[in-house]
């Protein structure tokens, strides 16, 4: 070896080769069904075999699709109408669909104004969702959104959730006037004066329940996917900044603050949710002072936003423990307390290294929603195993109704994934 | 310029005028990891303008001993006063010490998330309160200063090492500090580097900066330290102006470590 380098020429290469292209039978279709699709015998048996899959699926499902029946008053006249075609009975759907999307007690006279909430949460979370394409004062709308979307979905008087939203706005007026001088002064202060105003204006709207009012609508009769997305929004928008909180103080120095939130997680996790959703419907009105009547829909919330806050918060606690620790002393050297480097370096890189944990819990959290059907209420797979599947009109039509609750699911849950996997490559900054 | 070129323009560091001014002064420190004991009785007083690079085996104690001094760690026994602050356990007071203290890391430690500006604006933002439209001409006047003005909009992933290191730097100058700490800032870099991010530090040195610094670079040690402090053991084994320390070095621990850092 080193007696032919020794004998070889000194060399210097002073020009580049120029690029050309490829053989042309490494290109283009032919190139890739040979190499992915009949790469052997094994592999072309393998393709042929789900050929043949594919086939035998569709031949069930396309005639179940095309001889489908939308017409029809009962199960017994889909099926004299289909005379063995094979086609599903999606009459039902037509027949039951503003059931299935708002139960069966909400009022049908007032279905525009669930209907429009839906239309305004798409405004409301836009600029959150889409911060870079939305001007920042739209996110007022983002603030806003729930006490618009109380007032049209209970309704009521304007008056309670105008009260509320005041408590608020007070509560952080006090806040930030004092929160110069200390931190914990500011917080209770906050508290006391939005707590103050909550009682007065609570007289103020008790008093005048007709004032700029929709007529009420109880907790007991919301239902169908309605009550699934009204789960769904409220408990995954409250879990996320409390598993947060649960995350970083289970981090913390202080002994008191950290047994609180190990507690708190490893309690939650170990039960099962629907344990906590019996607990809400049976047993909390047991522990509440007699006379109250706490909402049944605020405390199924409680529940499943704990339950899901306990598992964002070790999803959360997981990206803290992949950043480096230098980011940490990055932060630190350059001043900055502790609640700037967490809100400013730490937790936007921790969160974004969770998104895909956070997602799962999300998604699971919406579509264990349907629990709760399990505890009376009727969401969507209540209204189908209860009042429509046990009515003497549609006792049978099982496909064509669970399948449309896959659907709906499938469609929000789609929607989430898709949503995360584009923001996790709008927050990707390394080798752009 | 080379590093010959830029010793042969300027006095030798020894000369260069020191004032009587304290900016540090660490008393009696000791410091322990559980039961294990890494600085033992550190006495170190630093005037201000002066430039002091520590050296020493992996070990011995001379990134804790910096670390310290802003707080990065905990010091268990003894009195660090940092420009007239007394380092206790009070927040305020950490506070205040590391806004004063730019320290630069082996790492860069540079937030990946925040492009090289907002790296540079983030802390006088939000610690000093500076508004954003000055704190960005002060980035830019020492992004310039570092030499990659171009680069502000980036984001640190796609940096050289080098280059990530002298915005770092920037970072820290950006809080207008009066004393810099550097923790082996050449360790992680490639031979090429090296060079551009010492000749920055060179530059900040001429311009009077209290410097401390963990290298191993004795060429950098030599032309710009007017101290050189060998730690062994978490103890200062030996300090001396660099001519002495490194023709004369006095004790054999010393002898044993150039020998074999000179060596090659």
């Amino acid at each position: 070896m080193s007696d032919s380098h020794a004998q070889s020429v000194a060399f210097v290469r002073d020009t580049v080769i120029p690029e050309s292209p490829p053989p042309a039978l490494e290109t283009g279709v032919v190139k890739w069904m040979r190499s992915n699709l009949f790469s052997g015998w094994f592999n072309t048996l393998l393709t042929l075999a789900a050929i043949w899959f594919v086939f035998m699926v569709l031949s069930v499902v396309v005639p179940w699709f095309a001889n489908g029946v939308w017409e029809a008053s009962d199960i017994r006249q889909c099926r004299e109408i289909m005379a063995g075609s094979g086609g599903g009975c999606f009459a039902v759907i037509a027949d039951r669909w503003q059931q299935l999307l708002f139960g069966f007690k909400y009022p049908s006279e007032e279905y525009w104004r669930p209907t429009l909430a839906f239309v305004l949460l798409f405004i409301a979370i836009a600029p959150l969702l889409f911060s870079k394409m939305f001007p920042r004062w739209m996110l007022v709308l983002t603030a806003l959104y729930p006490f618009v979307a109380y007032y049209l979905i209970w309704g009521g008087t304007i008056l309670a959730p105008l009260v509320a939203l005041l408590g608020f706005v007070a509560g952080y007026f006090a806040y930030a006037r004092v929160v110069r001088r200390s931190f914990a002064g500011a917080a209770a202060a906050g508290v006391v004066v939005a707590v103050v105003v909550w009682t007065l204006g609570g007289y103020v709207s008790a008093a005048a329940p007709g004032f700029m009012a929709f007529e009420p609508v109880a907790s007991r009769e919301m239902g169908g996917f309605m009550l699934n997305l009204i789960l769904g929004v409220v408990c995954v928008s409250l879990s996320l900044p409390l598993g947060i909180l649960l995350a970083l103080g289970r981090q913390s120095n202080l002994p008191v603050v950290k047994g609180i939130c190990v507690v708190f997680i490893e309690f939650i996790r170990g039960v099962p949710l629907i344990t906590l959703l019996f607990v809400a419907n049976v047993v909390l009105a047991y522990f509440l002072p007699p006379g109250t009547n706490f909402d049944l829909i605020v405390r199924v919330i409680i529940m499943i936003t704990m339950f899901a806050s306990a598992y964002i918060a070790e999803v959360i606690r997981g990206g803290l423990a992949a950043l480096p620790k230098g980011q940490y002393e990055g932060a630190e050297s350059l001043g900055l307390d502790y609640a700037q480097s967490m809100r400013l370096i730490i937790l936007p890189q921790a969160l974004k290294i969770s998104i895909p944990g956070i997602v799962n819990v999300a998604v699971g959290l919406f579509k264990d929603t349907t629990l709760v059907s399990i505890i009376s209420m009727f969401d969507l797979v209540g209204m189908i195993r209860g009042p429509i599947l046990a009515s003497t009109d549609w006792n049978g039509v099982y496909w064509e109704l669970l399948g449309l609750a896959a659907l709906l699911f499938f469609v929000v849950c789609y929607g989430i994934s898709q949503y995360s996997q584009w923001l996790e490559r709008q927050l990707q900054t390394d080798h752009r | 310029m080379t590093m010959t070129d830029n010793a042969a323009a300027n006095p030798s560091p020894a000369q260069m005028k020191v004032s009587d001014e304290v900016a540090i002064s660490i008393e009696n420190m000791n410091k322990w990891y559980g039961t294990f004991h890494v600085l033992r009785d550190i006495d170190l007083t630093v005037y201000r303008g002066e430039r002091i690079v520590i050296c020493g085996p992996s070990g011995s104690g001379k990134s804790t001993l910096i670390r310290c001094i802003n707080a990065l760690e905990e010091h268990q026994a003894g009195k660090i006063t940092v420009d007239g602050t007394v380092l206790s356990s009070d927040l305020k007071n950490i506070d205040k010490i590391r806004s004063e203290v730019g320290m630069c890391f082996q790492h860069f430690n540079l937030f990946p998330h925040l492009t090289i500006l907002e790296n540079c604006t983030l802390a006088p933002i939000w610690v000093r309160k500076t508004p954003k439209k000055e704190a960005e001409e002060t980035a830019m006047h020492f992004l310039n200063k570092v030499k990659i003005p171009e680069q502000a909009d980036k984001y640190p992933g796609q940096l050289s090492g080098g280059q990530q290191q002298r915005v770092a730097i920037a970072r820290s100058l950006c809080m207008q500090p009066r004393i810099m700490l550097f923790d082996e800032p050449t360790s992680a870099l490639d031979p090429e580097m090296i060079k551009e991010v010492l000749d920055t530090m060179i530059e900040l040195a001429e311009e009077g900066m209290t410097m401390l610094c963990v290298t191993h670079e004795m060429g950098f040690a030599r032309q710009v330290a007017n101290r050189v402090i060998f730690m062994d053991q978490g103890q200062i084994v030996e300090q001396n102006e660099p001519e002495e320390f490194f023709l004369h070095p006095k004790s054999d621990r010393t002898k044993l470590f150039l020998s074999q850092i000179l060596g090659h």
